[in-house]
């Protein structure tokens, strides 16, 4: 390894005296991208923090964060001052918030730039060739950010990052929040950025297929401390730490074998088309699920599968087409029994309950359909049982669980009135890697045990080729392309199914086999 | 803040008490007007003195509470029963015409300054504190209908309101078991402060003589009489007029302690 | 631009179309005959007939509206029945007294406020933090007229500094001014409070955000972040805020004029309800509702201005 550019020893965080980061050692090689990994509250984005001298209020480092001989976590604020920008600079999660929605994107850019000394027309002048290397050559410089899309928005904040051609750039999860292909095009430029510039990158992340696919260096981190540290490959394909061996195993779930089910339609939809004024956001949409089956529906942001969820659990109308549920009229045209067919689980595990409510009235919320049952306290109880929660869980307030259980409890929500069809909304997408792999497992052991359909709604591709047995690819309000999963996967008919598969980082197979040699 | 959230509880009730005695027992009958014993100094039978027409301040202030209290309770009230519905049926229906005709006319409301509601009022009907409690109670009611509909508003986007869709709730009882409980924190406090500005409203209205009428005892009235012998008798200003900024504080750190209390985003730990 | 400037202009028309409606409506619903209970119970049925003639009380609803609008509309805001003047001259006069104190006040309010929040904001919990926000915690709980009568008593009686009262009229405009100082002080220190703790508020919400770290990692200070990048994005909250402090000026000023029997509107207003004088309450009404809403245009205008999100929507 070359000599480092920044060598974090021994690098320790209390936070109003809670201990954030226990003994982190860490170097970060020029021209190299240095990844770091771990699940949310591993200390990830402290350490880089500290690396900024942006540590909240209240914090206490001991240890040493070294950059040409001087100790980074000592310095004064005044000659921190020169460092940001100038020698580190940093881009955030979220894109959407990142850039002051008041100012015209050239002179955030140019800001940097002032600030160490440019004078106003060479800034500009410097601003313009940024924008340009980050691939907004059409963009001028007096948008603002609220008429760029995210993907737009994340190449000015590293724009606005590589001003002055910083020598570290740290990216604390750059491209969480965007979509797969623009994450595969984020994530190159980074690369680009690495190899031409020379920079050093620290690249923060959650997501292991990104470092594998990025990262010389990686490091894992648990509960504040580095547990393992090494080259990307030789790393991953040791499996020497457990912890790491866990995380490898959860984000790269084998893909579900082929197995045959029946023919039997249970929920339908036929040219389905839903418009908002002149735009159309669901366009002539037409599937089949079926008894005991798992089909998902792939689909980047903004691509109409929230809305053709929506009008399929009969939320919104639809302007053209039809949806049948169980052979009856589906969507707006249930009746409160047919409802109780179908259910949900979303996303966000924390806006899913209502906060005032115990458990046991979140669950049984759905009998409004159905009329409550004399023993809906008995099937609550049976209902947290089958997702593995305890029944006396029912006393309890949703803020007592974590994000896995309340998954849990949604799920239980979802089957309480014994439906047909599940529509998972993203359901696993907001939890680590290893509670997610949990909620799978739970998902396909109900699947088995009760006989129900799963339309699986994600945009993460290496999930539904865990779950499901069919998928649908939707673009611009179309299905573009249905099929098996290995057909989607392995063979994928459509350039826009094709892009997909390719823009999603993976681990290449052959580092997720356990080598002979290791113990 | 705990503190601010103690001396608020504290003045406020001590005002309300106040207030409540006097329903059934005043030192001194403020009714009868006793020229003898006018501009009397402190003493034990009147420990804040007396004013020009021989009545016992003490027991004036604390009539003066209960017709501050009152006004204001009740104009915070027709505040919150017409303001906070309107407030929730916006938000259900949000983006429809419905929404924009209940914030439109909230926004005409907004153009009249309560004060010039109660000068239409009481050039109609003449003054008294029944007209000063419409005029502050409409004056109320977009500033509840905004906060409720401000609240509700990110609450609808939420999944569980969802999920309470999907188990087949309307709007009304969505809005009833699912937004209104999460809005109450917002609603107690914004009443805190229309209760602070009602009293401040009441005094001002009775000052200009729009308010309550003799022989109801008042703040703002017995600030508009002592007005002209301010050169003479200093005290019969002063005394009401930190009654009032007593009351009014006592409400605001109430209302303040009681958001740091109950607003969970305060709670949340920063990093 | 051009159609947020029209949808505004079409909703301020739309305004006060209803807040003339429901005045002219409101002192319809004066009991019995306006003309009669202008008169009191002892008038002659002819004053009562010539006074209904004069009114324009002849005709119906719709009729009389159009015609007080139209009139309006035209400057002629129909002639005092106590005063024997036309309405227009009495509002002419009294305006150059409640116009100048409302806006002397407003200086003072937005002078005072801004240094005083931003203090209290980027000191966030510091001691300044504390003394701002008990001092406003206090201003906020002070009645105007009550500040008044203090300064009164301390600048007028005690000290003798400047007369009780009354306003000697802009022919000479640093005595006018030195009239309307006090009063100005007295309306000023409230709002000031108020909207330097709106102006804290809205600061630290906005210090909160991403794009103050943003900013922070380019190497920007804490003191040019809240200046460069707090400030513009607080405006918002702080200009919402500023546009109802007009409406609740204008109404302080109102009574105010009482305190100092200042010849304004305020004074014309309560003239006008204790002499019945329908008139001029109707027409003063509704140009203390129009500036009103004058105001909250213009203050929508400035944050369009403000905040490039809402120029194109």
């Amino acid at each position: 390894m070359t000599v480092p550019l920044v060598n974090i020893t021994d690098l320790s965080l209390r936070i109003h005296g809670t201990p954030i980061l226990r003994d982190v050692d860490l170097a970060i090689a020029p021209g190299q991208v240095t990844g770091l990994v771990g699940e949310s509250g591993s200390g990830k984005s402290m350490t880089a923090l500290a690396l900024m001298g942006l540590l909240p209020k209240g914090s206490q480092t001991t240890g040493a964060a070294d950059l040409d001989g001087t100790n980074l976590l000592t310095l004064a604020e005044r000659a921190w001052l020169n460092i940001r920008g100038n020698d580190i600079a940093m881009i955030f999660q979220e894109p959407m918030t990142a850039l002051n929605p008041v100012h015209p994107i050239g002179a955030q850019i140019a800001e940097t730039l002032r600030l160490h000394g440019a004078p106003r027309a060479e800034a500009a002048c410097i601003a313009r060739d940024r924008l340009d290397r980050v691939g907004l050559e059409g963009v001028a410089l007096d948008r603002y950010p609220h008429q760029l899309s995210g993907g737009q928005r994340q190449r000015v904040c590293i724009a606005m990052a590589i001003a002055r051609r910083p020598r570290l750039l740290i990216a604390d999860e750059p491209t969480t929040a965007l979509d797969v292909t623009t994450q595969a095009q984020i994530l190159d430029l980074l690369h680009d950025l690495v190899r031409d510039d020379g920079m050093a990158l620290l690249l923060i992340t959650h997501d292991l297929g990104v470092v594998a696919q990025m990262a010389d260096h990686v490091a894992v981190m648990q509960t504040g401390a580095i547990v393992e540290a090494g080259p990307t490959e030789a790393l991953f394909r040791a499996h020497r730490h457990p912890y790491t061996r866990d995380l490898l195993h959860a984000s790269q779930p084998p893909p579900r074998p082929a197995r045959k089910v029946a023919d039997t339609p249970v929920l339908q939809a036929r040219d389905v088309t839903r418009r908002y004024g002149a735009a159309t956001a669901v366009d002539r949409v037409s599937f089949a699920l079926h008894r005991g089956e798992s089909l998902g529906l792939v689909g980047e942001s903004g691509c109409g599968k929230s809305t053709l969820t929506r009008a399929l659990l009969g939320l919104e109308p639809v302007q053209g087409g039809q949806i049948t549920l169980m052979g009856r009229p589906g969507g707006t045209a249930m009746t409160p029994t047919d409802r109780a067919r179908i259910s949900v689980v979303f996303q966000d595990p924390y806006g899913s309950f209502n906060p005032r409510w115990p458990v046991a009235k979140l669950i049984t919320e759905p009998f409004h359909l159905t009329g409550r049952p004399d023993d809906a306290r008995s099937r609550a109880e049976a209902a947290l049982t089958k997702v593995g929660l305890a029944p006396s869980d029912m006393d309890k307030y949703p803020h007592e669980f974590s994000g896995g259980q309340r998954q849990r409890i949604a799920i239980a929500r979802a089957l309480i009135t014994r439906p047909d069809v599940l529509v998972l909304d993203e359901a696993v997408s907001a939890l680590d890697v290893r509670v997610r792999a949990q909620v799978l497992d739970l998902l396909a052991d109900l699947q088995t045990r009760l006989g129900l359909s799963y339309l699986f709604i994600s945009h993460d591709l290496t999930v539904i080729r865990a779950v499901c047995d069919r998928a649908l690819v939707m673009q611009a309000g179309q299905i573009v392309e249905q099929g098996p999963i290995h057909q989607i996967f392995d063979a994928p008919q459509t350039p826009y199914t094709q892009t997909l598969i390719a823009a999603a980082p993976t681990i290449p197979a052959p580092w997720l086999r356990k080598e002979e040699t290791t113990p | 803040m705990k503190g601010a959230l103690l001396i608020g509880s504290v003045l406020t009730t001590l005002f309300v008490a106040a207030a409540l005695v006097s329903l059934i027992w005043l030192p001194h009958d403020i009714a009868r007007v006793d020229i003898g014993a006018r501009l009397m100094p402190a003493s034990l039978a009147h420990p804040l003195g007396t004013d020009h027409f021989g009545r016992d301040l003490l027991s004036m202030l604390m009539a003066g509470a209960r017709t501050s209290i009152a006004v204001a309770l009740v104009a915070v009230g027709i505040g919150l029963f017409a303001g906070v519905p309107l407030g929730l049926w916006a938000a259900a229906n949000r983006g429809t015409w419905l929404d924009e005709v209940i914030m439109r006319g909230n926004d005409v409301i907004f153009a009249f300054p309560s004060l010039v509601i109660a000068i239409l009022i009481t050039a109609v009907f003449g003054p008294s504190a029944l007209n000063a409690i419409l005029a502050i109670g409409i004056f109320n009611i977009p500033v509840f209908a905004r906060v409720a509909r401000g609240g509700a508003l990110p609450l609808w986007t939420l999944d569980y309101v969802m999920a309470a869709r999907v188990a087949g709730k309307g709007k009304v009882l969505i809005s009833a078991q699912h937004i209104l409980p999460n809005i109450t924190n917002l609603l107690i406090v914004q009443a805190t402060i229309q209760f602070s500005l009602g009293i401040l409203a009441e005094a001002a209205l009775s000052y200009v003589g729009l308010g309550a009428q003799p022989p109801t005892a008042s703040w703002g009235r017995m600030l508009s009489d002592a007005q002209t012998m301010i050169y003479t008798e200093p005290h019969l200003t002063v005394l009401p007029g930190l009654a009032i900024v007593l009351m009014v504080l006592g409400l605001n750190l109430l209302g303040d302690g009681l958001r740091d209390q109950l607003d969970p985003r305060l709670r949340r730990v920063r990093l | 631009m051009m159609r947020v400037l029209l949808n505004r202009g079409l909703s301020l028309a739309l305004s006060l179309a209803v807040a003339s409606v429901v005045i002219f409506l409101m002192l319809q619903a004066v009991p019995g005959d306006p003309a009669a209970f202008m008169l009191g119970l002892n008038a002659q049925p002819d004053t009562v007939a010539a006074l209904r003639a004069e009114l324009g009380l002849e005709g119906s609803l719709v009729t009389r509206y159009v015609a007080w609008i139209g009139g309006m509309v035209t400057g002629d805001f129909g002639t005092s029945y106590t005063y024997r003047v036309p309405v227009a001259d009495l509002v002419a006069d009294r305006i150059g007294v409640s116009g100048p104190l409302a806006a002397y006040a407003l200086l003072l309010t937005i002078v005072i406020a801004i240094p005083v929040g931003v203090l209290a904001a980027a000191r966030r919990g510091g001691p300044a933090d504390w003394g701002v926000m008990g001092a406003t915690q206090l201003g906020i709980a002070v009645p105007n007229f009550w500040f008044a009568m203090l300064l009164v008593f301390l600048f007028a009686v005690k000290l003798r500094w400047v007369s009780a009262g009354g306003f000697p009229g802009w022919s000479d405009p640093v005595a006018a001014l030195k009239a309307l100082t006090l009063p100005a002080i007295a309306l000023a220190l409230p709002q000031a409070s108020i909207l330097a703790r709106v102006l804290r508020g809205a600061l630290i919400d906005t210090l909160d955000q991403d794009y103050i770290r943003t900013a922070r990692a380019k190497g920007l200070s804490r003191r040019a972040t809240v200046l460069r990048h707090g400030l513009r994005n607080a405006a918002i909250p702080v200009l919402t805020i500023l546009g109802l402090q007009f409406s609740f000026l204008l109404a302080g000023a109102i009574i105010i004029e009482n305190v100092f029997f200042l010849p304004g509107l305020g004074r014309l207003i309560f003239q006008g309800i204790t002499q019945r004088d329908l008139i001029v309450v109707q027409s003063v009404t509704m140009l203390l509702v129009f500036a009103v809403i004058c105001v909250t245009f213009l203050v929508e205008l400035a944050y369009t201005l403000a905040d490039p999100r809402l120029r194109r929507r």
